[in-house]
Protein backbone atom coordinates (compact mmCIF):
# COMPACT_ATOMS: atom_id res chain seq x y z
CA UNK A 1 0.00 0.00 0.00
CA UNK A 2 2.78 2.46 1.18
CA UNK A 3 4.90 1.65 -2.53
CA UNK A 4 1.41 2.16 -4.57
CA UNK A 5 0.88 5.58 -2.74
CA UNK A 6 5.02 6.18 -3.63
CA UNK A 7 4.42 5.47 -6.59
CA UNK A 8 1.69 7.76 -7.12
CA UNK A 9 2.99 10.71 -5.98
CA UNK A 10 5.79 9.86 -8.14
CA UNK A 11 3.99 10.01 -11.28
CA UNK A 12 1.88 13.12 -10.03
CA UNK A 13 5.56 14.88 -9.15
CA UNK A 14 6.73 13.90 -12.92
CA UNK A 15 3.11 14.81 -14.56
CA UNK A 16 2.81 18.41 -12.50
CA UNK A 17 7.03 19.20 -13.65
CA UNK A 18 5.88 20.53 -17.07
CA UNK A 19 3.04 22.47 -15.93
CA UNK A 20 5.16 23.66 -13.32
CA UNK A 21 7.76 24.70 -16.07
CA UNK A 22 5.40 26.31 -18.14
CA UNK A 23 4.12 28.28 -15.10
CA UNK A 24 7.46 29.40 -14.58
CA UNK A 25 7.85 33.29 -15.44
CA UNK A 26 10.58 33.69 -17.80
CA UNK A 27 13.97 35.01 -16.15
CA UNK A 28 17.12 36.99 -16.89
CA UNK A 29 19.20 33.90 -17.08
CA UNK A 30 22.45 36.19 -15.26
CA UNK A 31 21.55 37.88 -11.81
CA UNK A 32 24.24 40.52 -10.83
CA UNK A 33 24.77 41.08 -6.90
CA UNK A 34 26.20 44.24 -5.50
CA UNK A 35 29.15 43.07 -3.40
CA UNK A 36 28.42 45.72 -0.63
CA UNK A 37 30.74 44.29 1.94
CA UNK A 38 33.63 46.40 -0.07
CA UNK A 39 31.97 49.81 0.73
CA UNK A 40 30.71 51.92 3.78
CA UNK A 41 28.37 55.38 4.09
CA UNK A 42 26.18 56.15 1.10
CA UNK A 43 28.24 53.74 -1.13
CA UNK A 44 26.92 50.77 1.16
CA UNK A 45 23.61 51.94 1.52
CA UNK A 46 23.53 52.58 -2.35
CA UNK A 47 24.85 48.50 -3.29
CA UNK A 48 22.67 47.44 -0.60
CA UNK A 49 19.64 49.21 -2.23
CA UNK A 50 20.48 47.52 -5.57
CA UNK A 51 20.19 44.64 -4.02
CA UNK A 52 16.99 45.26 -2.27
CA UNK A 53 14.37 46.59 -4.89
CA UNK A 54 15.89 47.28 -8.17
CA UNK A 55 12.38 49.45 -8.57
CA UNK A 56 13.75 52.08 -5.94
CA UNK A 57 16.69 52.06 -7.58
CA UNK A 58 15.38 53.04 -11.16
CA UNK A 59 12.91 55.49 -9.15
CA UNK A 60 16.20 57.50 -7.41
CA UNK A 61 18.22 56.74 -10.70
CA UNK A 62 15.92 58.99 -12.95
CA UNK A 63 15.32 61.80 -10.14
CA UNK A 64 19.04 61.84 -9.18
CA UNK A 65 20.40 62.54 -12.97
CA UNK A 66 17.66 65.18 -14.26
CA UNK A 67 18.52 66.80 -11.00
CA UNK A 68 22.38 66.89 -10.97
CA UNK A 69 22.11 68.01 -14.41
CA UNK A 70 20.24 71.21 -14.18
CA UNK A 71 22.30 71.72 -11.48
CA UNK A 72 25.58 71.65 -13.69
CA UNK A 73 23.36 72.87 -16.83
CA UNK A 74 22.97 75.93 -14.11
CA UNK A 75 26.42 76.09 -12.82
CA UNK A 76 28.47 75.93 -16.29
CA UNK A 77 25.78 77.88 -18.21
CA UNK A 78 26.51 80.99 -15.21
CA UNK A 79 30.37 80.28 -15.72
CA UNK A 80 30.12 81.04 -19.60
CA UNK A 81 28.30 84.26 -19.10
CA UNK A 82 31.76 85.38 -17.67
CA UNK A 83 32.94 84.60 -21.17
CA UNK A 84 31.24 88.42 -22.13
CA UNK A 85 29.28 86.90 -25.48
CA UNK A 86 25.60 86.68 -25.87
CA UNK A 87 24.05 83.71 -24.71
CA UNK A 88 20.45 84.64 -25.34
CA UNK A 89 20.22 84.87 -29.26
CA UNK A 90 21.86 83.18 -32.43
CA UNK A 91 21.77 85.70 -35.47
CA UNK A 92 22.22 82.92 -37.90
CA UNK A 93 19.32 81.92 -39.67
CA UNK A 94 20.23 79.66 -42.55
CA UNK A 95 19.65 75.59 -43.20
CA UNK B 1 47.80 57.03 -7.68
CA UNK B 2 44.98 55.45 -5.52
CA UNK B 3 42.95 58.41 -5.65
CA UNK B 4 42.30 58.63 -9.29
CA UNK B 5 40.81 55.27 -9.14
CA UNK B 6 36.92 54.77 -8.06
CA UNK B 7 35.10 51.54 -7.23
CA UNK B 8 32.05 51.39 -8.78
CA UNK B 9 29.42 50.22 -6.16
CA UNK B 10 26.93 48.26 -8.15
CA UNK B 11 29.58 46.79 -10.87
CA UNK B 12 32.28 46.87 -8.70
CA UNK B 13 34.70 47.79 -11.34
CA UNK B 14 37.10 49.85 -10.38
CA UNK B 15 37.38 52.98 -12.62
CA UNK B 16 40.04 55.71 -13.70
CA UNK B 17 37.73 58.73 -12.73
CA UNK B 18 39.73 61.18 -14.86
CA UNK B 19 38.71 59.23 -17.90
CA UNK B 20 35.13 59.62 -17.11
CA UNK B 21 35.12 63.47 -17.21
CA UNK B 22 37.53 63.72 -20.39
CA UNK B 23 34.58 60.64 -22.27
CA UNK B 24 31.92 63.03 -20.79
CA UNK B 25 33.43 66.16 -21.82
CA UNK B 26 33.80 64.85 -25.08
CA UNK B 27 30.85 63.60 -25.82
CA UNK B 28 28.27 66.55 -24.33
CA UNK B 29 30.33 68.22 -26.70
CA UNK B 30 29.70 66.64 -29.54
CA UNK B 31 26.16 65.71 -28.61
CA UNK B 32 25.50 69.72 -28.25
CA UNK B 33 26.95 70.56 -31.19
CA UNK B 34 25.29 67.77 -33.51
CA UNK B 35 22.28 66.62 -31.56
CA UNK B 36 23.57 63.15 -30.76
CA UNK B 37 23.33 61.23 -27.27
CA UNK B 38 26.52 59.75 -27.95
CA UNK B 39 25.68 55.97 -28.09
CA UNK B 40 27.84 54.81 -30.54
CA UNK B 41 31.19 56.83 -28.63
CA UNK B 42 30.22 56.18 -25.08
CA UNK B 43 30.10 52.41 -24.77
CA UNK B 44 33.35 52.02 -26.52
CA UNK B 45 35.02 54.24 -24.29
CA UNK B 46 33.53 53.11 -21.41
CA UNK B 47 34.09 49.11 -21.85
CA UNK B 48 37.79 50.58 -22.30
CA UNK B 49 37.39 52.08 -19.07
CA UNK B 50 37.22 48.84 -17.59
CA UNK B 51 33.01 48.76 -17.30
CA UNK B 52 31.65 45.36 -17.69
CA UNK B 53 29.53 45.21 -21.50
CA UNK B 54 26.21 44.80 -19.14
CA UNK B 55 26.75 48.46 -17.72
CA UNK B 56 28.37 50.26 -20.14
CA UNK B 57 25.29 49.86 -22.26
CA UNK B 58 22.91 51.27 -19.36
CA UNK B 59 25.21 53.70 -17.92
CA UNK B 60 25.49 55.22 -21.20
CA UNK B 61 21.67 55.40 -22.14
CA UNK B 62 21.70 56.95 -18.18
CA UNK B 63 24.31 59.16 -18.61
CA UNK B 64 22.92 60.72 -22.41
CA UNK B 65 19.67 62.25 -20.47
CA UNK B 66 21.72 64.75 -18.38
CA UNK B 67 24.25 66.31 -21.37
CA UNK B 68 20.94 66.57 -23.43
CA UNK B 69 19.44 68.46 -20.94
CA UNK B 70 21.82 71.07 -20.55
CA UNK B 71 21.98 71.37 -24.21
CA UNK B 72 18.17 71.94 -24.72
CA UNK B 73 18.62 74.55 -22.50
CA UNK B 74 21.10 76.23 -23.83
CA UNK B 75 19.49 75.95 -27.99
CA UNK B 76 16.48 76.55 -26.34
CA UNK B 77 17.63 80.12 -25.69
CA UNK B 78 18.85 80.09 -28.46
CA UNK B 79 15.77 79.53 -30.41
CA UNK B 80 16.73 76.53 -31.90
CA UNK B 81 14.31 74.09 -30.12
CA UNK B 82 10.69 73.61 -31.60
CA UNK B 83 9.30 71.94 -28.68
CA UNK B 84 5.78 71.30 -30.41
CA UNK B 85 7.43 69.10 -33.16
CA UNK B 86 9.87 67.54 -30.31
CA UNK B 87 6.28 66.41 -28.72
CA UNK B 88 4.56 65.18 -31.31
CA UNK B 89 7.58 63.02 -32.45
CA UNK B 90 7.65 61.58 -29.12
CA UNK B 91 4.85 59.57 -30.26
CA UNK B 92 5.93 58.28 -32.92
CA UNK B 93 9.44 57.44 -31.37
CA UNK B 94 8.14 55.44 -28.28
CA UNK B 95 5.92 53.41 -30.73
CA UNK B 96 8.85 53.01 -33.16
CA UNK B 97 10.85 51.97 -30.17
CA UNK B 98 8.52 49.62 -28.72
CA UNK B 99 8.21 48.12 -31.89
CA UNK B 100 11.87 47.72 -32.47
CA UNK B 101 12.19 45.85 -29.13
CA UNK B 102 9.88 43.38 -30.56
CA UNK B 103 11.17 42.74 -32.80
CA UNK B 104 14.57 42.48 -32.14
CA UNK B 105 13.33 39.60 -29.65
CA UNK B 106 11.99 37.59 -32.66
CA UNK B 107 15.12 38.09 -34.64
CA UNK B 108 17.33 36.59 -31.26
CA UNK B 109 15.25 33.32 -32.26
CA UNK B 110 16.58 33.26 -35.23
CA UNK B 111 20.21 33.35 -33.82
CA UNK B 112 23.48 35.20 -35.59
CA UNK B 113 21.39 38.98 -34.11
CA UNK B 114 24.75 40.39 -33.88
CA UNK B 115 25.62 40.17 -37.76
CA UNK B 116 22.01 41.50 -38.76
CA UNK B 117 21.94 44.06 -36.47
CA UNK B 118 25.67 45.65 -37.48
CA UNK B 119 25.42 45.19 -40.85
CA UNK B 120 21.64 46.73 -40.94
CA UNK B 121 23.86 49.43 -39.16
CA UNK B 122 26.33 49.37 -41.90
CA UNK B 123 23.66 49.81 -44.63
CA UNK B 124 21.79 52.76 -42.82
CA UNK B 125 25.58 54.55 -42.10
CA UNK B 126 26.10 54.33 -45.63
CA UNK B 127 23.17 55.99 -46.79
CA UNK B 128 23.07 58.97 -44.10
CA UNK B 129 26.77 59.26 -44.92
CA UNK B 130 25.90 59.57 -49.20
CA UNK B 131 22.84 61.55 -48.00
CA UNK B 132 24.80 64.28 -46.30
CA UNK B 133 27.65 64.65 -48.55
CA UNK B 134 25.46 64.52 -51.97
CA UNK B 135 23.52 67.52 -50.48
CA UNK B 136 26.50 69.08 -49.68
CA UNK B 137 27.87 68.70 -52.96
CA UNK B 138 24.16 69.77 -54.64
CA UNK B 139 24.22 72.90 -52.82
CA UNK B 140 27.58 74.00 -54.03
CA UNK B 141 27.01 73.02 -57.30
CA UNK B 142 23.41 75.51 -56.77
CA UNK B 143 26.24 77.98 -55.60
CA UNK B 144 28.16 78.15 -58.10
CA UNK B 145 25.47 78.27 -60.78
CA UNK B 146 24.44 81.44 -58.42
CA UNK B 147 27.22 82.88 -58.95
CA UNK B 148 27.87 82.40 -62.53
CA UNK B 149 24.38 84.14 -62.70
CA UNK B 150 25.99 86.71 -60.90
CA UNK B 151 22.44 86.52 -58.09
CA UNK B 152 23.42 85.45 -54.55
CA UNK B 153 21.74 81.93 -53.56
CA UNK B 154 19.13 82.19 -51.04
CA UNK B 155 20.05 81.39 -47.54
CA UNK B 156 17.71 78.67 -46.49
CA UNK B 157 18.50 76.75 -50.14
CA UNK B 158 19.26 73.23 -49.58
CA UNK B 159 21.31 70.41 -52.09
CA UNK B 160 18.36 67.65 -51.52
CA UNK B 161 14.71 68.82 -51.46
CA UNK B 162 12.71 65.52 -50.46
CA UNK B 163 11.41 67.58 -47.45
CA UNK B 164 9.63 69.19 -50.36
CA UNK B 165 7.60 66.86 -52.00
CA UNK B 166 6.70 65.51 -48.73
CA UNK B 167 5.36 68.38 -47.47
CA UNK B 168 2.50 68.03 -50.76
CA UNK B 169 1.20 65.10 -48.95
CA UNK B 170 -1.76 66.53 -47.21
CA UNK B 171 -3.70 64.43 -44.82
CA UNK B 172 -5.28 66.16 -42.40
CA UNK B 173 -4.96 67.80 -39.64
CA UNK B 174 -2.08 69.88 -41.30
CA UNK B 175 -0.07 71.85 -38.55
CA UNK B 176 2.42 74.84 -38.79
CA UNK B 177 5.58 74.04 -36.57
CA UNK B 178 6.64 78.02 -36.37
CA UNK B 179 9.85 77.17 -35.08
CA UNK B 180 10.68 75.09 -37.22
CA UNK B 181 9.25 76.65 -40.35
CA UNK B 182 7.56 73.41 -41.43
CA UNK B 183 3.74 73.64 -42.70
CA UNK B 184 2.82 69.64 -43.29
CA UNK B 185 0.35 66.79 -42.42
CA UNK B 186 1.09 66.24 -38.31
CA UNK B 187 1.45 62.24 -39.80
CA UNK B 188 4.58 63.42 -41.26
CA UNK B 189 6.53 63.57 -37.65
CA UNK B 190 4.66 60.65 -36.34
CA UNK B 191 5.64 58.65 -39.38
CA UNK B 192 8.85 59.66 -39.90
CA UNK B 193 9.32 59.44 -35.77
CA UNK B 194 8.26 55.92 -36.15
CA UNK B 195 10.55 54.76 -38.60
CA UNK B 196 13.72 56.14 -36.87
CA UNK B 197 12.03 55.06 -33.48
CA UNK B 198 12.10 51.81 -34.86
CA UNK B 199 15.61 51.78 -36.21
CA UNK B 200 16.84 53.11 -33.03
CA UNK B 201 15.06 49.95 -31.20
CA UNK B 202 16.26 47.20 -33.68
CA UNK B 203 19.68 48.61 -33.45
CA UNK B 204 20.12 49.09 -29.79
CA UNK B 205 21.23 52.66 -30.51
CA UNK B 206 19.77 56.37 -28.67
CA UNK B 207 18.27 57.40 -32.19
CA UNK B 208 20.35 60.88 -32.14
CA UNK B 209 22.46 59.45 -35.12
CA UNK B 210 19.28 58.78 -37.59
CA UNK B 211 16.63 61.46 -35.78
CA UNK B 212 18.97 64.59 -36.82
CA UNK B 213 19.39 63.93 -40.56
CA UNK B 214 15.64 62.39 -40.97
CA UNK B 215 14.84 66.19 -39.23
CA UNK B 216 16.30 67.89 -41.61
CA UNK B 217 15.79 66.01 -45.42
CA UNK B 218 12.40 64.56 -44.53
CA UNK B 219 10.97 66.97 -42.45
CA UNK B 220 12.90 70.21 -43.66
CA UNK B 221 14.30 72.09 -40.71
CA UNK B 222 17.13 74.18 -40.43
CA UNK B 223 19.89 72.50 -39.36
CA UNK B 224 20.41 74.38 -35.93
CA UNK B 225 16.70 73.71 -35.13
CA UNK B 226 16.86 69.81 -36.49
CA UNK B 227 19.96 69.95 -33.09
CA UNK B 228 18.09 71.27 -30.81
CA UNK B 229 14.69 69.67 -31.24
CA UNK B 230 16.79 66.53 -31.76
CA UNK B 231 18.58 67.11 -28.36
CA UNK B 232 15.17 67.54 -26.64
CA UNK B 233 13.91 64.22 -27.58
CA UNK B 234 16.79 62.56 -26.50
CA UNK B 235 16.44 64.06 -22.72
CA UNK B 236 12.79 62.35 -22.58
CA UNK B 237 14.01 59.01 -24.46
CA UNK B 238 17.26 58.50 -22.49
CA UNK B 239 15.25 59.28 -19.66
CA UNK B 240 12.93 56.45 -20.86
CA UNK B 241 15.57 54.37 -21.37
CA UNK B 242 17.35 55.32 -17.92
CA UNK B 243 14.30 53.90 -16.17
CA UNK B 244 14.13 50.95 -18.19
CA UNK B 245 17.91 49.99 -17.72
CA UNK B 246 17.97 50.92 -13.96
CA UNK B 247 14.89 48.56 -13.32
CA UNK B 248 16.70 45.50 -14.86
CA UNK B 249 19.96 47.07 -12.48
CA UNK B 250 22.26 47.56 -15.52
CA UNK B 251 22.97 51.36 -14.71
CA UNK B 252 26.21 52.99 -12.58
CA UNK B 253 24.58 56.08 -11.64
CA UNK B 254 27.91 57.08 -9.76
CA UNK B 255 29.70 56.52 -13.29
CA UNK B 256 27.07 59.12 -15.13
CA UNK B 257 27.00 61.37 -12.50
CA UNK B 258 30.69 61.85 -12.57
CA UNK B 259 30.82 61.63 -16.70
CA UNK B 260 27.94 64.63 -16.15
CA UNK B 261 30.73 66.93 -14.34
CA UNK B 262 32.75 66.74 -17.87
CA UNK B 263 29.49 66.82 -20.16
CA UNK B 264 27.99 69.91 -18.66
CA UNK B 265 31.04 71.52 -19.87
CA UNK B 266 31.05 70.10 -22.77
CA UNK B 267 27.22 70.34 -23.46
CA UNK B 268 27.85 73.99 -23.40
CA UNK B 269 30.53 74.71 -25.28
CA UNK B 270 28.53 72.32 -27.98
CA UNK B 271 25.94 74.20 -28.06
CA UNK B 272 27.61 77.71 -28.05
CA UNK B 273 29.54 76.67 -31.09
CA UNK B 274 26.73 76.24 -33.31
CA UNK B 275 26.42 79.82 -32.97
CA UNK B 276 29.61 80.31 -34.44
CA UNK B 277 29.03 77.99 -37.42
CA UNK B 278 27.01 77.86 -40.44
CA UNK B 279 24.04 75.06 -41.18
CA UNK B 280 26.38 73.27 -43.99
CA UNK B 281 29.54 73.52 -41.51
CA UNK B 282 27.44 71.19 -39.17
CA UNK B 283 26.24 68.78 -41.92
CA UNK B 284 29.81 68.38 -42.84
CA UNK B 285 31.11 67.44 -39.79
CA UNK B 286 28.16 65.37 -38.87
CA UNK B 287 28.83 63.54 -42.44
CA UNK B 288 32.38 63.04 -41.23
CA UNK B 289 30.97 61.24 -37.64
CA UNK B 290 28.69 59.10 -39.43
CA UNK B 291 32.01 57.67 -41.43
CA UNK B 292 34.35 57.36 -38.65
CA UNK B 293 31.25 55.35 -36.84
CA UNK B 294 30.79 53.56 -40.07
CA UNK B 295 34.48 52.68 -40.36
CA UNK B 296 34.40 50.88 -36.66
CA UNK B 297 31.45 48.79 -37.55
CA UNK B 298 33.40 47.64 -40.69
CA UNK B 299 36.00 46.79 -37.87
CA UNK B 300 33.97 44.80 -35.22
CA UNK B 301 32.05 42.87 -38.47
CA UNK B 302 35.51 41.73 -39.10
CA UNK B 303 36.57 41.12 -35.79
CA UNK B 304 33.53 39.07 -36.03
CA UNK B 305 34.75 36.75 -39.33
CA UNK B 306 37.83 36.81 -38.19
CA UNK B 307 38.58 34.67 -35.32
CA UNK B 308 42.63 35.12 -35.00
CA UNK B 309 42.46 39.09 -35.53
CA UNK B 310 39.61 39.63 -33.22
CA UNK B 311 41.83 41.67 -30.64
CA UNK B 312 43.83 43.60 -33.12
CA UNK B 313 40.80 44.38 -35.41
CA UNK B 314 38.52 45.62 -31.72
CA UNK B 315 41.08 47.43 -30.77
CA UNK B 316 41.43 49.02 -34.36
CA UNK B 317 37.65 49.66 -33.73
CA UNK B 318 37.90 51.73 -30.32
CA UNK B 319 40.66 53.67 -31.86
CA UNK B 320 38.60 54.75 -34.68
CA UNK B 321 36.35 55.43 -32.19
CA UNK B 322 38.13 57.56 -29.89
CA UNK B 323 40.02 59.13 -32.55
CA UNK B 324 37.14 60.15 -34.40
CA UNK B 325 35.70 61.72 -30.79
CA UNK B 326 38.95 63.47 -30.32
CA UNK B 327 39.52 64.92 -34.06
CA UNK B 328 35.39 66.13 -33.47
CA UNK B 329 36.24 67.64 -30.10
CA UNK B 330 39.13 69.59 -30.99
CA UNK B 331 37.30 71.08 -34.31
CA UNK B 332 33.97 72.19 -31.52
CA UNK B 333 36.78 73.74 -29.46
CA UNK B 334 38.45 75.68 -32.51
CA UNK B 335 35.12 76.95 -33.51
CA UNK B 336 34.17 78.30 -29.99
CA UNK B 337 37.17 79.70 -29.04
CA UNK B 338 37.83 81.55 -32.35
CA UNK B 339 33.95 82.69 -32.35
CA UNK B 340 33.91 83.94 -28.69
CA UNK B 341 36.78 85.86 -29.38
CA UNK B 342 35.44 87.43 -32.87
CA UNK B 343 32.15 88.47 -30.52
CA UNK B 344 34.04 90.20 -27.71
CA UNK B 345 35.98 92.03 -30.50
CA UNK B 346 33.32 93.12 -32.04
CA UNK B 347 31.09 94.23 -28.90
CA UNK B 348 34.74 96.12 -27.79
CA UNK B 349 34.30 97.67 -31.05
CA UNK B 350 30.88 98.93 -31.07
CA UNK B 351 30.66 99.88 -27.52
CA UNK B 352 33.78 102.16 -28.50
CA UNK B 353 32.24 103.45 -31.30
CA UNK B 354 29.32 104.66 -29.03
CA UNK B 355 32.12 106.44 -26.69
CA UNK B 356 33.08 108.48 -29.84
Amino acid sequence: MRRLRLRQMGWLAISLLPVRLLAAEPTDTVVIVADSRKFSGWQAWWANLYNDSHLWFAVITIVILPVTALLLGRLTGWLMGHLGINLRSRELAEH
Amino acid sequence: MDWLHVLMPVSGALVFWPGLVVLGFGVGMIGGFFGMGGGWMVTPGLNILGFPMAFAIGTDIAQMSGPSLVSTLRHGKFGNVDYRLGLVMVIGTVGGLETGARMIMWLERIGKIDLYVRSGYLVLLTLIAWLVFTDITKRRKKEREALASGRKLDALATGIEWHKTLHKIKIPPVVHFKRAGVRCSIWLPIAVSFFTGWLAGVLGIGGGLVRMPALIYLIGCPTHIAVGTDLFEIVISGLYGTASYSYKGRTELLAAVIMLVGASIGAQIGSIATKYVKGYGIRIFFGFAVVGCGVSIVLKIAAAAVPSLKNILDTCAAVVILGTVSALSLYILAKFVTGVREERAQRSEKRQMVHF
